[in-house]
Parts: C-alpha cells; structure tokens; sequence
C-alpha cells in the first residue's frame, strides 16, 4: 500500500508527476489549474533536482515541452482551455515529430474567456485534432482524483511506447476536489536513459539525429503520414481503455467520461433503485474510443444517453458506435453548470418511456 | 580541351589544401540562392564548433524560414522549431541539457515578428544560449515579404510602394533593445558581406560560444545578410546595397560585451 493522502486533483497531479520522475515541466498560470505550478515550484526543484519554469505563455510553455522532450527528457505542461488553445499548433508539430511528452487541460467552460467552472467542451479539440494535420493525440480522462495521479506515469508509459504526446482531459471540479490518493513510490528519475533518437549531443560515432515535423517532398510526407496512420492503428488495437458498469443485463446505457461518469453512476443507481435496468459505459481513453465497447452492447440495449458537460460533442462518437441500431440521446449542461442526479433520472425516464 | 583538363587535374595534384569542408558541416549541396549571406553564416558558425572541439556537445534549433533546413547541413544534433519558437525550444533542450551548448539560428520574421514574445523572455530570463540572428531585412522564404527590419523606403511585395513608417511602423531594432536587458551577456552586430567581416563574426560566434561555458547570460551575434533573390538584386549589388542602407540604419559592433570581472569571477 503506497502513502495515502487527501489531495486536491491539481495537486495529486504535480506530486504524482515529481514521484513519477519528471524531468521537466513548463506552464503558464491559468484557473483552474494553477495550483499545477504552484505546488510544482515549491517541490519539483528540493526533491528531485527537476526543471520547473513558468513561461511567458502557453505558446512558449508547449514550444519549450518540444524542445526538452526532443531532448530526451520526461515532460509535462498543464494548463485550461483557453491555454491549451494557444498550444495546438505546438502540439501539432509535436505529433508530427512524433515527441512524447504530457499535457494535462483542466477544462473551464468556454467558448471564449468563457468561465473558470467546470466542462468537458474540449472534447472534440482534445480528440478530433485541434492543431492542423492528421494526427492524433492519446487522451486519457480521469474521473477520480486518485486517476489524476495514475494517469501521469501511465500517460508518459503510453508516450514513450509510442513516441506520442498525450492529453490527460480532466476539469475543473476534478482539479479543485479533494480526495484520497494512494502515491505511488519516487521513481529515481536519473535512471531514466534518454532514448537513441534524441538530441543530446552527437557522439562521434553515430550520425546527427535531428528532430523535426517538415518533409517538404510530398511522397516523403505521405511516408510519414503513412506511418504515423499505422501508429494510430496499433493504438487502438491496443491501448483502449473504457470501464463497463451493470452493462449486462442492462435495458439502457448511460454513456459519460470523467465528472459526468460521476453523476451517471448516481443516476444509475437511481434509476436501478426504481427497477429500471441501466448501466453504464464510460470510456476511459477517449482516443482511442471504445467503439467496439458500445457497439457490442447495441446489439441488446433499448437505447443510449451520452452525458456531457457541453452541448453534444461526444454523443457523435457513441452514434457512430451504435450506427442506427437503437436511439442515442444526449443531455448535457454547458458553461460550468453541473447537473445534478435527479434532474438526468428525469430526462432519461423521459427518453426511456418514449423508446418502450 | 582533353589536354587542358589534364593539366588542371596535375596542377591540383601539386596544391595543397588550404581550405577545407569543416566536419561540422555535412557534404550536402546547400538549397540558397547564389550570393545568399545565409551559406557563410553556416560555414563560420559550423567552424566556430569544430575550432572549439564542441562538436559532440552541440544541440541546434533551426527556425522556420529559408534556414530551415539548416540541419540538413549542420552536423550537430539539432530540432527544427515552429516559426518564432526556436528560444522556447532552446529554453526547454538547454533547462534539461545544462551541460551542452545550445544555439538557435533565426531570420527576422522569426525572431523579431511572430517570435518576439519568446525571444524578449529568453534573453530577459538570461538563458546560457546562443542566438544567431541573420537580418535581411526582407521575408525570405515566403517570397520577399514586409519584415519587421525592413528598412523605411524598401520596397517588398507587401510594401509595394515602399514601406512608410506612420502606416506600418519603423525598422525594428531588435538587438539593441535586446541589448539593454539585464539576462544578455554579450550582444554584437556583424556582417559577412566582406572578407574581413567574415572573419569579425567568426571570431563574434567563438567568443559567444566560450561564454555560454560561464553561464552568464544570453550571448547574441546579429548577422546583416542579404536576400539578392528578393531584394531583386545580382548578389554583388546586394552587397553594395547593404553597404549602402542597411548598415547606416543598423551599425555594426558590440552592443554589450562582458567586463574582465564578469568573466573573471564566472
Ligand atoms: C505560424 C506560421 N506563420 C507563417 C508561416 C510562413 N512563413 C514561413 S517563413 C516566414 C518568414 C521567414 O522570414 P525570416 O524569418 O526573415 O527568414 P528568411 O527566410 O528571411 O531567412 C513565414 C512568414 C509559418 N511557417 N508558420
Ligand atoms: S530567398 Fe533570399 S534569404 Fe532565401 S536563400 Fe534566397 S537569397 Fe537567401
Ligand atoms: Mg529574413
């Protein structure tokens, strides 16, 4: 049993990234997330001899997480939406480049300035792209604050097995929420070797290695998107992640990621309560997305409800899961709005008495 | 004509070589255009790093513009960076490779435009690299566009008229702004469109990659080059040229140089 603690997600998260052997870290101060930083400035340094910076933006934070990245090191940036907006061209070069590194978007609710409560409005930017060009980022969403702290090192295993970045999509409930954490162990991050590819310094006998996401030749770049296409195949055959609750005897599936899996396990137990059968799906990758998940459980559901904090942004994906074969909903509440239980029971009784 | 190519081939033979490839720099046809200031900024920068024996310990960032390829022939390892974040990037390689010498090269769309915010932190936060800043003046890579260093007057393909400062500002003085921030070491201006000021910023790039060895402090060699394609110009006019305009506005020499104590007490 590691140490237990009462954390808050943000912190959970910059302590779980130091024990996990960060080599570097770079953010931007930003709500709801800026405990990230500042709980990274008063520990990463003393403990572990880690770089910690605060940037002069988002822009230079993600370029900076490139560069040390390239450079071999174990990296993370953090920050919420309106910051991880400015670093999509960054990330794009980094998928390119094909760099692993970790960046975490506490979501606020948008668009614009928008507002410093919770959302889950950049799920289509976390997993339909963002930046420009064919890539994929592999994003992972907590639900727990324990998951906050598990999913650095599992993210950056996932990064360095596949030369990625990936995106912890968390919010702004599950950063400021306190809960237990079980840490895990300090790894001793010297021990960590850079990987061949990286630029450390050309020995003499080995050729230059050089980092970059430009193939000017168009056959030379269809090459690379080629592979890179391949990589994304492998991914999903293998990396998909999703939780099934009471999804076998189920007549209805309530299908949410992160805070919303929260208020749909209530609402299940709810609905369970009063002798309706409805389980639960909630897709822990959501790229890759556990299609197959909600596909197999269309062969035997009456109907399912995607349940977000946005306006209908992962629905998208559990309808092409489901491909007509029974209805999908969505129901949804935007602008750091959270529903409660009851008011989804009474949406899904709704949903559930017209499909009968 | 067989005879004479004989001849050239034995008279080679009896030469011995004067000058050389240095092993910094790969054997690979440059892509700019002749007369092109950016081909012998590489070379001295390339020669800096071999005279220094530091070949192994160099980590390059290249920027977005017509040096992108620059790790195409730079023998060192190096990153090619988004346009106007080869400082962000170098921050990030330098912070995690402290021992190593670290450099960006840029033109002035990329660090003095869409790159200022990084490139004003850099110095300011005084990283240990080193910045070669290649001035032409113009936008190269994209077709000889307006850039921020381009001169009142000048015409480019957006300043068709020539640019006029109350409708699109002044020629950025970048270095010397740079200059007067506490986390720069060592500053200076150069050229190479002579010999001996080839041989000045060779020497201003030796001295600029000693001192990151101290960690005093950003050290930037600003380079004034041409872009003969662009400025529509046979290469030996643009030189006249630069003579001619671009120095008067933008002087050359030491903007900042450390004090005997500063490198003494390092
Ligand atoms: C985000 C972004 N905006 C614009 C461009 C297009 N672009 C490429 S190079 C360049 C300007 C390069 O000029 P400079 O930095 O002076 O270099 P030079 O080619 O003159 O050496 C521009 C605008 C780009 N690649 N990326
Ligand atoms: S376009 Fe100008 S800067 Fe670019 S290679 Fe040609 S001469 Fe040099
Ligand atoms: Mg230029």
């Amino acid at each position: 049993m590691g140490e237990l603690r009462l954390m808050k997600g943000n912190e959970a998260l910059a302590e779980a990234a130091i024990r996990a052997g960060m080599d570097a870290y770079f953010g931007y101060p930003i709500t709801p997330q800026s405990e990230v930083l500042e709980y990274l400035t008063r520990e990463g340094y003393n403990r572990t001899k880690c770089t910690i910076l605060q940037a002069e933006s988002e822009i230079a934070s993600i370029n900076m997480v490139y560069g040390a990245a390239g450079a071999g090191a174990r990296v993370m940036t953090s920050s919420s939406s309106p910051g991880i907006s400015l670093m999509q061209e960054g990330l794009s070069y980094i998928a390119g480049a094909e760099l692993p590194c970790l960046v975490v978007n506490i979501n606020r609710g948008g668009p614009g300035l928008g507002t410093i409560q919770p959302s889950q409005g950049d799920y289509f930017q976390s997993v339909k792209g963002g930046g420009h060009g064919d890539y994929r980022l592999i994003v992972l969403a907590p639900a727990t604050v324990q998951e906050m702290a598990d999913f650095v090192e599992e993210g950056w295993d996932l990064a360095d097995k596949y030369r990625n970045p990936v995106m912890m999509l968390s919010d702004g409930a599950l950063g400021q929420m306190m809960e237990k954490v079980e840490l895990r162990e300090q790894r001793d991050r010297t021990a960590r070797k850079a990987p061949e590819w990286a630029t450390t310094g050309k020995p003499v006998e080995r050729d230059r290695n050089f980092i970059t996401s430009l193939f000017i030749k168009p056959e030379e770049m269809e090459q690379v998107n080629l592979h890179l296409q391949e990589k994304y195949r492998t991914i999903e055959a293998n990396e998909i992640r999703v939780q099934e609750m009471d999804t076998e005897d189920a007549d209805f599936i309530i299908v949410a990621y992160g805070l919303s899996a929260r208020i749909g396990h209530k609402v299940m137990e709810i609905m369970r309560a009063e002798g309706v059968k409805v389980g639960l799906i909630r897709p822990i990758t959501l790229w890759p997305y556990p299609y197959a998940t909600i596909a197999k459980a269309a062969e035997h559901v009456k109907g399912f409800l995607s349940l977000e904090l946005n306006a209908g942004q992962m629905v998208e994906d559990v309808r092409l899961a489901v491909n007509g074969r029974c209805p999908v909903g969505h129901y949804g509440r935007m602008g750091g709005i959270i529903p409660s239980p009851e008011e989804v029971v009474e949406v899904l009784k709704d949903m559930y008495s017209k499909i009968q | 004509m067989e005879n004479s190519m004989h001849e050239v081939e034995h008279h080679y033979d009896e030469m011995s070589v004067v000058c050389e490839r240095p092993s910094t720099l790969l054997d690979a046809r440059m892509h700019y255009c002749p007369g092109c200031g950016h081909g012998v900024a590489h070379r001295i920068l390339m020669e800096a790093i071999e005279e220094l024996g530091i070949q192994e310990q160099t980590v390059g960032v290249a920027p977005v513009g017509c040096s992108v390829f620059a790790y195409h022939y730079m023998n060192v390892d190096m990153q090619e960076a988004a346009h106007g974040r080869a400082t962000a990037v170098a921050t990030g390689i330098k912070r995690c490779l402290p021992d190593k010498y670290v450099y960006t090269y840029q033109g002035d769309g990329d660090l003095a435009a869409i790159g200022t915010g990084e490139t004003v932190h850099t110095v300011n936060r005084g990283e240990n690299i080193l910045i070669v800043f290649i001035n032409n003046a113009i936008y190269g890579m994209t077709g000889g566009q307006m850039a921020p260093t381009t001169l009142l007057e000048q015409k480019t393909s957006t300043t068709p008229y020539g640019r006029e400062s109350s409708f699109m500002g002044n020629p950025l003085k970048i270095t010397e702004l740079l200059a007067q921030l506490p986390g720069a070491f060592y500053v200076t201006r150069q050229a190479v469109n002579t010999p001996v000021n080839v041989r000045r910023a060779k020497k201003a790039l030796l001295n600029a990659l000693k001192y990151q060895k101290l960690n005093k402090g950003t050290c930037m060699v600003e380079i004034v080059s041409n872009c003969p394609t662009n400025w529509g110009m046979k290469p030996v006019e643009a030189n006249e040229w630069l003579v001619e305009n671009m120095l008067p506005y933008y002087p050359l020499g030491d903007m900042k140089v450390p004090s005997k104590e500063d490198i003494e007490n390092a």
